[in-house]
């Protein structure tokens, strides 16, 4: 379906995109991760056929989107990261609209419309102005835009962004009946749960390259331990800072990561961890053994550090 | 992407016609009393009443009988151009900056230039609607000297709006901030209005103004329109404004296709 070998973006100077390859194949879910800037939308918008390569090589659905743009645009499906819905138009009017732009004849575009309404449970909101919906129903609304012509590929650029838990759920659970369907998703994200509950196969980006690529699963026992160790010790305790503390810890775990108000120790058992930790006689507050997450992978991939 | 496959200019129109038809629907009411109101009220107030102090004496009016018949047919093209101008700045700029519409467009087969055609067209038809009634309204002034003049007229006053349609397009495509609007409307359309010949004889304007007068886009459709409005027509003058109108034209569309591409395709 998206086939690019050293794929490159750049705006002027800036290099947004230094050359990544990315294969996702028919039926597959594919998530592209990263933080803010790492290039996510950049690539993105050159699979959605708007936005012209700058090096490399990129294959969309078999076709080159220098040559063949509006082909391709119409077996798409793009659900943009802020909804780009018409706010005069009611809600049937913007999926109606929408429908006619890809050349499809009244009637179809009429009765599909009527589908997606009941896909994305906004039957009961088709006359309703866009700017009356809540957060949670335009996005769903979207996504029901982005289904009007049926596409083979459907790209989501960070679906759920700023939708509450609800929403969140309600939504993951239409794409994943999509998913089902056998449509072949392509989404971007920084929510690690939702990269856990959607994707097959996904790749971290971080600063325009692609750093690690799996499925959650891989990922997670490449890159980090199975359990981590969450310890918090009281300001006090032995007058020692995190630092310290880590030090006499060190050989507990494969690696520890010291934060400001705890202590990470990834082991693939996080109850012997803190077994030991007791036995050389430290008394942190508060322990917590969880499963390493995807989150951890990403952090320790992309780093602690804020990117605005 | 700039590519417009096999998709045709004409068929990216087609498929955007139920959007604008959607939006005429909802503005055309209140188009009409607009373009119905304000058309009387400078009937009125200009031809009529300011036209009473003022004497028709063809020699100084370009061949009008009376101020009225002088006045409105430049008024119709200078309305032309003052729709034109609202329709393509703050709905151009809201569509690329604030509801971005364009590019849930772009998203589907439809190109730039299908956008530009689209939103042109819907110019076209507000132009049509705004001059037709602003020269119904002149009927019964009997400002027209014969029954196929005022046809052409209209053609005129549709193609100078046509033309400040695509540069003004082109022009919004590639602002950055609305603050230039205020630039273009005071700089801009508004000495166009006033001193392209609508309310005056360019001549009044001495030899270097009346020929900055006549390099302006907005004289060659004050021309064209009271010449044929007031049956009094220099057929190679006719020739040579609309040779200009028509040039500007092709200009301008190339320089709003051009800008939007530059702008949405990134």
């Amino acid at each position: 379906m998206i086939h690019a070998v050293g794929l490159r973006k750049s705006f002027g100077d800036f290099e947004a995109v230094k050359g990544i390859d990315v294969d996702v194949r028919r039926g597959e879910s594919f998530g592209f991760l990263g933080p803010n800037g790492a290039g996510k939308s950049s690539t993105m918008r050159m699979i959605a056929a708007v936005s012209p390569i700058s090096g490399g090589e990129l294959r969309i659905l078999g076709m080159d989107p220098a040559v063949d743009g509006p082909t391709i645009r119409g077996r798409l499906g793009v659900c943009p990261q802020e909804d780009t819905l018409d706010n005069e138009l009611n809600v049937r009017d913007n999926l109606y609209i929408y429908g006619r732009y890809f050349g499809l004849p009244k009637g179809e575009v009429s009765a599909r419309v009527d589908e997606l309404l009941e896909f994305v449970q906004l039957t009961e909101k088709a006359k309703a102005k866009v700017d009356d919906l809540s957060g949670g129903m335009k996005r769903r609304l979207t996504i029901a835009r982005s289904l009007v012509n049926r596409p083979d590929l459907l790209l989501l650029d960070e679906p759920t962004t700023g939708l509450d838990p609800q929403a969140r759920h309600v939504l993951w659970d239409r794409l994943f009946r999509l998913k089902q369907a056998g449509v072949t998703l392509v989404l971007t994200t920084h929510y690690m749960d939702e990269a856990e509950q959607l994707c097959d196969r996904l790749v971290v980006m971080d600063k325009g390259l692609i750093v690690a690529e799996g499925s959650p699963l891989t990922l997670i026992r490449d890159h980090s331990t199975r359990e981590v160790a969450e310890l918090r010790f009281g300001v006090a305790e032995e007058g020692a800072g995190h630092e310290v503390l880590a030090e006499k810890i060190a050989d507990l775990g494969e690696r520890i990561e010291v934060l400001p108000d705890r202590l990470l120790v990834y082991s693939d058992d996080g109850e012997e961890v803190i077994a030991k930790v007791h036995e050389r006689g430290l008394q942190p507050v508060a322990v917590l053994v969880r499963r390493s997450s995807l989150e951890d992978v990403f952090l320790r991939l992309t780093g602690r550090t804020l990117v605005d | 992407m700039a590519t417009t496959g096999d998709l045709s200019v004409l068929e990216g129109m087609r498929r955007q016609s139920d959007y604008w038809l959607t939006v005429y629907k909802r503005t055309w009411r209140g188009s009409i009393i607009s373009s119905f109101v304000s058309p009387v009220f400078y009937v009125l107030a200009m031809g009529v009443l300011l036209g009473g102090f003022i004497e028709g004496d063809p020699d100084r009016l370009e061949g009008a009988t009376s101020y009225l018949a002088f006045i409105v047919p430049g008024l119709v093209a200078a309305h032309a151009m003052q729709t034109a101008v609202g329709e393509t700045t703050y709905p151009v700029m809201g569509a690329i900056k604030w509801h971005k519409s364009y590019f849930a467009q772009l998203a589907t087969p439809l190109a730039p230039v299908h956008l530009v055609a689209g939103h042109l067209m819907f110019v076209l038809a507000r132009l049509v609607t705004s001059c037709a009634v602003f020269m119904l309204v002149l009927v019964p002034f009997g400002v027209f000297e014969s029954w196929w003049g005022p046809f052409l007229a209209f053609a005129s006053q549709l193609l100078v709006g046509m033309v400040f349609a695509t540069l003004v397009f082109g022009f919004s495509a590639r602002l950055r901030s609305e603050e230039g609007f205020g630039v273009l409307f005071r700089l801009g359309v508004f000495p166009l209005f006033l001193f392209s010949g609508a309310f005056f004889p360019v001549d009044n304007l001495g030899s270097v103004g009346s020929f900055l007068a006549r390099l302006t886009p907005l004289w060659h459709g004050v021309n064209l329109s009271r010449m044929f409005s007031i049956d009094e027509i220099d057929w190679w003058m006719a020739a040579l404004n609309v040779a200009v109108l028509v040039t500007l034209l092709v200009i301008g569309w190339f320089w709003a296709v051009s800008g939007l591409t530059k702008r949405l395709v990134t």
